[in-house]
């Protein structure tokens, strides 16, 4: 297994490669020029050259990507200038705020996803494959902002029920002390109720905007994958044998119509860290999703580059875990290096 | 989902406190009286100003966290709301000072600490000075705006003690003194902070204040929030009301005025003109609306090259524009017209309204004299940033330029590009405005119509004439001959129009019927000192 893994880790290395040149080549090619904006508005024309001679942009391209490199091979990042933070230290602080938001809109949408599917497929054509039908082409049409913004209007702003849409807590309460980064575990191990309460509120209604867009095809792939399993011989033999239904459904037939699900929830996971992007600036989440959109539209180079590394390293491992669930869903399956 | 019972009944009793009798008030609510909610669209990235880049929120921060020696103090406006008053300098961080006609000698209080403890002293005040003329960019500039050029002007005298040595006698280097840039900064606590390349400490102060200010920063969070608790030991003003700030980034516009409306958040600047419109009609919020002083809205015009180099095509525009529809549609009423006056500069003030008004026939005439009857194309511009205002002014104004023959493309600029734009000087025909901080019409014609071609020149106008009623202004001591200089360069701007001026903005503010003692400062951003809260 480890040496699976090795070998699949080692094998990502010249799709990162890749990751880093063309992120610095489409860095610079944007139609921005961060040493003009940085020298704010009453610069003169040797201001911005003396900013650009700072930002070290006066150098050749090459000459400015070997020091990326230098830079990058020490595990620095270069600095934001909108922030004015280190881009690693900005990264680490936020990924851990998009990472709990996705991982939550994925549990939402496959919690909800795989139960309408099962539901569906076992009465086709049914009302409730119907119904599922249609909540599916609704979470798929409408963009997850707007989700967003229907939701805060009806939940918070018209009924009142759900917390001020303002980023991962509210306004009174401190973060929990760093242990994950995710606030809905630190406030756990710390034993603070509270924070977690108010951490669980805050976090609901973008988990949700971002989760029923998901819910579409997951519930899709499983009423279909279910659709096709439940009609195989080994599901009649279960059932000529007398099993109980549940046992049926849920042992035999859901477990080998899983894997097609497995694949589509890495897919739409991949897929969530983009939606992701919206969903933050809708409810102010301070995820890198949010960041990285901020720092393109001053052009400020770091930040970006940052971002998209961090991105190419996250979906190579991500598609290695799926490779591995595969293993432990289904035993037949060979992971090939 | 996590809406649940309890959230909701958590909603209810919070709404049930805030119209509960003033003999209960719960614990949680007292907290909360002390305490500012503040949201806005854009977060601060520095706490130096002094810093490369440092943006406009950043102002803010060092504005309530650092003193300066002098302040501004206030007046009403004509709508009866607090407003700083340039014309009145008075004693922050110097109780009193003595002015001579080269130079001022201040003295420092001596019960004056920074947040660490150490006594602010004239050492300190020279070190931030230096930093300020050194360090180069903004801060270099605008002391340059005042006369503070070189560091041999700032004397230590003795501790409590400091001479500023002017190198000419200039109306604008005492308010200059008085504006969010020559902060004074503990010196001694910046110096162990700094490192060989780095002598004026630029890495550590951006996100580590050293200010002796009202407030003292109790967390950052860049990109999300921004803490402040008051100084209680501030020795130079009244203690403030309020106890902590809490400001917070909220990007979206609509969930700014949802969290103001349902009563979440206390105040917040930035959000578009129709909703200032709707809220000032509901009246459920406390809007106040200032007019940004010496600040005007313009379409510029390219006066080098292309058809706008001549002054008949670019009268002709200023003819054309559809003034009435832009204050409406794009603006909701919400700026200050600046067209539609009378032909002569009625006062020496600036801005004031322009003789323009919309007048397609002579438009057109103008056109036709100026050889342009079958008219031309061109090409208008506006930074992306502005569109929520900028778009449907654009479109307004490009229906009827082609009207007179001006087919209008519209070119819409991202916010990072914009300036670099505007320094190639190569746009020729764009939306922008331009505003000092220092409220003379001399300095604002200084940036933005004299040939020594600043950024602010954006049409890069040049003509001899204007230049020397500038100069003359700018140092001209004598009452009725300054005015005179005004009233004739506001006139030769009017006749040579590069630029058509549009509206005055306004600077709005949403905040809830509680909050009390909000002041409208020229750098825009909010003062947490005078703002209090009543249950």
């Amino acid at each position: 297994m480890l040496a699976v893994m090795a070998r699949r880790m080692a094998a990502a290395l010249p799709t990162l490669a890749g990751v880093v040149v063309v992120t610095f080549l489409l860095a610079r090619a944007l139609p921005g020029d961060p040493a003009a904006y940085f020298a704010g508005p009453a610069a003169t024309r040797e201001a911005v050259e003396q900013i650009r001679a700072a930002l070290g942009l006066d150098r050749p391209l090459h000459e400015q990507f070997l020091l990326y490199l230098r830079d990058l091979a020490r595990g620095d990042l270069g600095v934001s200038i909108t922030t004015g933070q280190p881009v690693l230290h900005d990264i680490l602080a936020r990924l851990p705020a998009s990472a709990e938001l996705t991982l939550l809109g994925l549990l939402f949408a496959a919690t909800v996803g795989i139960t309408l599917g099962v539901l569906a497929a076992l009465k086709p054509n049914g009302w409730l494959d119907n119904a599922c039908r249609v909540v599916a082409t609704l979470g798929v049409c409408l963009p997850a902002f707007f989700t967003g913004l229907l939701l805060i209007y009806v939940f918070y702003y018209l009924l009142g029920w759900a917390p001020a849409p303002l980023g991962r807590l509210d306004a009174f309460s401190s973060p929990p002390p760093y242990v994950t980064g995710f606030f809905l575990v630190d406030s756990l191990l710390a034993g603070d109720a509270e924070t977690f309460v108010s951490a669980a509120q805050q976090i609901a209604l973008p988990a949700i905007a971002l989760g029923i867009f998901a819910v579409a095809p997951i519930a899709r792939i499983t009423r279909g994958s279910m659709l096709a399993v439940m009609g195989s011989d080994f599901i009649r033999a279960a059932r000529a044998h007398g099993l109980s239904r549940r046992k049926v459904v849920v042992a035999y037939a859901l477990r080998n119509a899983l894997l097609p699900v497995v694949t589509t929830l890495g897919m739409v996971f991949s897929f969530l860290l983009g939606a992701n992007v919206l969903v933050e600036k809708v409810f102010a989440w301070p995820g890198i999703g949010s960041y990285a959109v901020e720092a393109l539209l001053v052009s400020d180079y770091a930040p970006v580059q940052g971002f998209v590394m961090t991105m190419g390293f996250l979906y190579v491992l991500l598609n290695l875990a799926i490779d591995l669930l595969y293993r432990v869903i289904d035993p037949r399956v060979e992971v090939a290096a | 989902m996590r809406i649940d019972r309890r959230t909701a009944l958590k909603g209810a009793m919070a709404g049930a406190a805030t119209l509960a009798a003033p003999g209960f008030i719960p614990a949680a609510a007292q907290g909360r009286r002390e305490t500012l909610l503040v949201v806005s669209e854009n977060a601060p990235n520095s706490t130096d100003i002094h810093g490369v880049g440092a943006n406009r929120p950043a102002y803010e921060a060092s504005w309530n966290v650092y003193d300066r020696l002098m302040t501004f103090g206030v007046k009403k406006d004509e709508r009866g709301n607090d407003h700083y008053d340039y014309e009145k300098l008075e004693p922050e961080l110097a109780e009193e000072w003595d002015l001579r006609p080269m130079s001022v000698t201040f003295k420092l209080r001596r019960n004056a600490r920074f947040h660490d403890g150490t006594p602010v002293t004239a050492q300190d005040v020279k070190w931030s000075f230096d930093r300020a003329v050194t360090v180069g960019g903004f801060p270099t500039f605008q002391m340059g705006a005042g006369s503070l050029e070189r560091r041999e002007q700032f004397v230590v005298v003795d501790d409590h003690t400091f001479r500023v040595d002017f190198i000419r006698r200039d109306k604008l280097t005492m308010p200059d003194l008085a504006v969010p840039v020559p902060v004074i900064i503990n010196s001694a606590l910046a110096r162990r902070n700094a490192t060989e390349q780095d002598p004026w400490a630029m890495n550590w102060l951006r996100s580590n204040p050293a200010g002796s200010g009202a407030f003292r920063m109790e967390r950052w969070v860049p990109g999300q929030e921004m803490v402040f608790v008051r100084n209680d030991q501030w020795a130079s003003g009244p203690r403030p009301a309020l106890a902590r700030v809490i400001w917070r980034i909220v990007p979206q516009a609509g969930n700014r005025r949802a969290l103001l409306e349902r009563g979440d958040a206390d105040l917040s600047f930035d959000l578009p003109p129709k909703d200032f419109q709707e809220l000032q009609q509901s009246r459920r919020l406390k809007i106040v609306s200032t007019p940004v002083e010496n600040a005007l809205n313009y379409l510029g015009m390219n006066v080098v090259r292309g058809p706008f180099a001549d002054v008949r095509v670019r009268r002709a525009v200023a003819l054309a524009l559809p003034y009435e529809r832009i204050m409406e549609q794009a603006m909701f009423g919400q700026g200050t017209p600046m067209f539609g006056g009378p032909a002569e500069p009625a006062s020496a003030t600036w801005p004031q309204p322009a003789p323009f008004a919309t007048n397609l026939e002579r438009a057109r005439a103008l056109m036709a004299e100026a050889g342009q009857a079958n008219g031309f194309d061109t090409t208008l511009s506006f930074d992306l940033g502005t569109a929520t205002v900028s778009e449907p002014a654009a479109l307004a104004i490009a229906e009827n330029l082609g009207r007179i023959g001006i087919r209008v493309t519209i070119n819409k600029i991202p916010g990072a590009n914009w300036r670099n734009e505007l320094l190639k000087k190569e746009l020729p025909l764009f939306l922008n405005g331009f505003g000092g901080w220092l409220n003379f019409p001399d300095y604002f014609f200084y940036w933005a119509y004299h040939s020594q071609d600043a950024i602010f020149n954006t049409s890069s106008y040049k003509n001899p004439a204007m230049d020397a009623l500038i100069d003359r202004s700018r140092f001209e001591e004598d009452r009725a001959a300054y005015e005179a200089a005004i009233r004739g360069f506001v006139m030769l701007a009017w006749q040579d129009v590069p630029r058509v001026p549009i509206f005055q903005p306004w600077l709005n503010v949403a905040m809830q019927n509680s909050i009390n003692g909000y002041r409208y400062w020229f750098h825009r951003q909010l003062d947490y000192r005078t703002l209090s809260k009543t249950a």
